[in-house]
């Protein structure tokens, strides 16, 4: 375990000085580098190169990037003119808001996807089966911002029971304050992430279901419902760990629309609202944290999965 | 395994041969054709795609209307009035011609995207795969990398920095979906090259190149094919995400998920063919892509399993 540990960490942080690269590298592929998205299209180039030369951006791009990770260590991203706060500070705000929406969206996904996964795997290729199948890959083919509109006419518009904007609150508390004005936003967010997790809960059911301790524990005389319940569940759900940690990006993904459509004030809106005005130092600021938040919710839910199930640190190790 | 079985066992078959050598290359693909077409779904998926694309790209021949100038005196035509059968927009573009070009544009990003990113995928992946050692640990490590970049966020980084062109969206979204196929490739690659088969060959002094055209390429088509369809349907989705974001192609150009998104400022004011057109299209051609990879996924799994 401990040299899984080891390895898996390794990695992460490698993953993570590759992401820093790559946010460095895209803040100089911006035309006229940082200098021209901060100043603005009417600076001068004495103004341009004052400011380089200020902020060490005359430099060769090895000391550059030093500098960049020296100041992200620091928890320096950069200041936003047009926000007129720091990047830290703006994120700061915004980040638990998203992580109580992916949260609670995440919660509700796995509560209703087991279920239906199961139901999908006992009864495979049969109606029911077939029935949540279609439902899922006509989700998955729907636009995130659809579906949203679809839920606001069916329950504010023709059925006016939840309000169509998401809690305007300034902290998680108020936030929170409101669960009706999370309704909408968190079953958005939801939907597709079922659509994803039943197919994975189905086929890890079906897999499992034809494995040789299932055959012992039926011929043992257990009930079906024990056998599925107790026996092969625990083992089907195991990678839903892993799933967990793999979605994460798609999660966040999906987040940036979800909150963009309902006016969630979270890290996807902030996010938004800065590519529209082409705030750069919030933009690369959100994607550096937003990627680590990623690696290190993967390398949670690695390590969580390892030390359920010791088949998984065993194969890797040897590799 | 069961390939080696005849050079095990010497004249188990000795008039079988010709017949053998020659037959199953053909008859691999007419079986996975016969699955496929045996699979309703995928014809269904089939069928959808040829005639959105049929209506796209042929309809404009037939059904002539003005894309580029906007006529104030007609907008939010209901669907009927003055002979536009879908109504018209807020600026009096026809909605059916609007639809049909729009779809060309997301059509044509989709598909071309999806192929970017394969072709992208499979070269990372087959490189990584064949070469092995520290090459293929520091590429698959920066995939790793750049996919806990959640891709929507990346794709719009880029495209408020470039002004998003048609060729543009395709790039960016090409250059950064190939993740996906380079991981499948590469596993692909890397239980290929160690099977019996190809060690034997290796063996008998077959060369790499060999290796790669008779074996392991004709073998990972199968998974590459099918996941490039996938890969159209995801980058549809993605322009249409993008549009929704304000960072789509401009006017007067269009694609099914701008419209969409327009059609989101008029929920309120009742000119549902705005917004319901455009929706059920995406839909449509994001299942067409999905049946029709699960379709080939069945073929060539199929072609496989009889082997």
């Amino acid at each position: 375990m401990v040299r899984y540990l080891i390895t898996r960490l390794g990695q992460a942080l490698v993953v993570v000085v590759i992401v820093t690269v790559i946010a460095f590298l895209i803040l100089h592929l911006l035309p006229g580098g940082a200098a021209r998205a901060t100043l603005g299209k009417e600076a001068t180039l004495e103004q341009l190169a004052a400011f380089n030369h200020e902020m060490g951006y005359d430099r060769p791009w090895i000391q550059q990037y030093g500098m960049y990770v020296q100041r992200l260590l620091h928890g320096d991203l950069g200041y936003s003119y047009q926000l007129n706060q720091t990047v830290v500070e703006a994120i700061s705000q915004r980040l638990p808001k998203t992580m109580v929406l992916s949260l609670l969206s995440t919660l509700l996904a796995i509560v209703l996807a087991i279920p239906l996964g199961v139901i999908q795997a006992v009864r495979r290729n049969r109606w029911p089966d077939y029935a949540i199948t279609s439902l899922s890959l006509l989700a998955y083919a729907t636009p995130i911002f659809f579906m949203g509109l679809m839920m606001i006419i069916l329950f504010s518009q023709v059925w006016p029971i939840l309000p169509p904007e998401a809690p305007q609150g300034f902290t998680v508390a108020e936030v929170l304050a409101d669960p009706a004005g999370l309704v909408l936003p968190t079953v958005t967010l939801a939907i597709v992430t079922i659509a994803v997790y039943s197919r994975y809960v189905r086929s890890a059911m079906v897999d499992n279901l034809n494995e040789n301790y299932v055959r012992t524990a039926r011929s043992k005389g257990l009930s079906e419902r024990r056998v599925v319940l107790r026996h092969t569940l625990r083992n089907g759900l195991f990678p839903i760990i892993a799933l967990l940690g793999m979605y994460l990006p798609a999660l966040f993904s999906g987040a940036l629309v979800v909150e963009s459509l309902f006016n969630f004030p979270g890290m996807g809106q902030l996010f938004w609202q800065a590519a529209l005005k082409r705030d750069f130092p919030i933009l690369l600021g959100v994607t550096v944290i937003i990627s680590i938040a990623t690696v290190l919710g993967a390398l949670v839910a690695d390590l969580l999965y390892a030390a359920v199930d010791p088949r998984v640190r065993l194969r890797r190790s040897t590799t | 395994m069961s390939t080696l079985s005849p050079t095990v066992r010497p004249g188990a078959a000795p008039d079988q041969p010709a017949d053998e050598a020659e037959a199953p290359v053909r008859g691999l693909w007419r079986q996975g054709l016969a699955v496929f077409c045996e699979n309703r779904l995928a014809l269904v998926g089939l069928g959808l795609f040829v005639l959105l694309a049929g209506i796209c790209f042929l309809g404009p021949l037939f059904y002539h209307t003005d894309q580029v100038h906007t006529d104030l005196t007609a907008v939010h035509l209901a669907p009927g009035q003055q002979g536009h059968p879908l109504g018209t927009d807020g600026v009096g573009y026809d909605q059916l011609g609007r639809l049909m070009l729009g779809g060309q544009t997301s059509i044509i990003v989709g598909l071309a995207a999806g192929i970017l990113a394969t072709a992208v995928g499979t070269l990372w992946g087959a490189v990584a795969g064949f070469v092995g050692g520290w090459v293929d640990a520091a590429m698959m490590r920066v995939v790793d990398a750049m996919m806990s970049i959640p891709s929507l966020f990346l794709f719009m980084l880029l495209a408020a920095i470039v002004t998003p062109s048609v060729p543009m969206l395709i790039l960016i979204i090409g250059a950064f979906a190939w993740l996906g196929p380079a991981r499948l490739v590469r596993g692909e690659a890397l239980t290929l090259r160690s099977r019996e088969y190809v060690q034997a060959m290796r063996a008998m002094g077959g060369t790499g190149g060999r290796a790669v055209r008779r074996h392991i390429v004709p073998n990972a088509i199968g998974t590459v094919t099918v996941n490039a369809t996938f890969q159209v349907a995801d980058a549809i989705l993605y322009v249409a995400y993008l549009s929704f974001l304000g960072l789509g192609v401009p006017p007067p150009a269009a694609n099914w998920g701008g419209m969409l998104s327009d059609g989101l400022a008029d929920t309120y004011s009742g000119h549902w063919w705005l917004l319901y057109p455009p929706g059920i299209a995406i839909i449509l051609i994001v299942l067409a892509f999905n049946f029709i990879g699960d379709g080939l996924r069945d073929a060539f799994e199929v072609r496989l399993r009889r082997r």
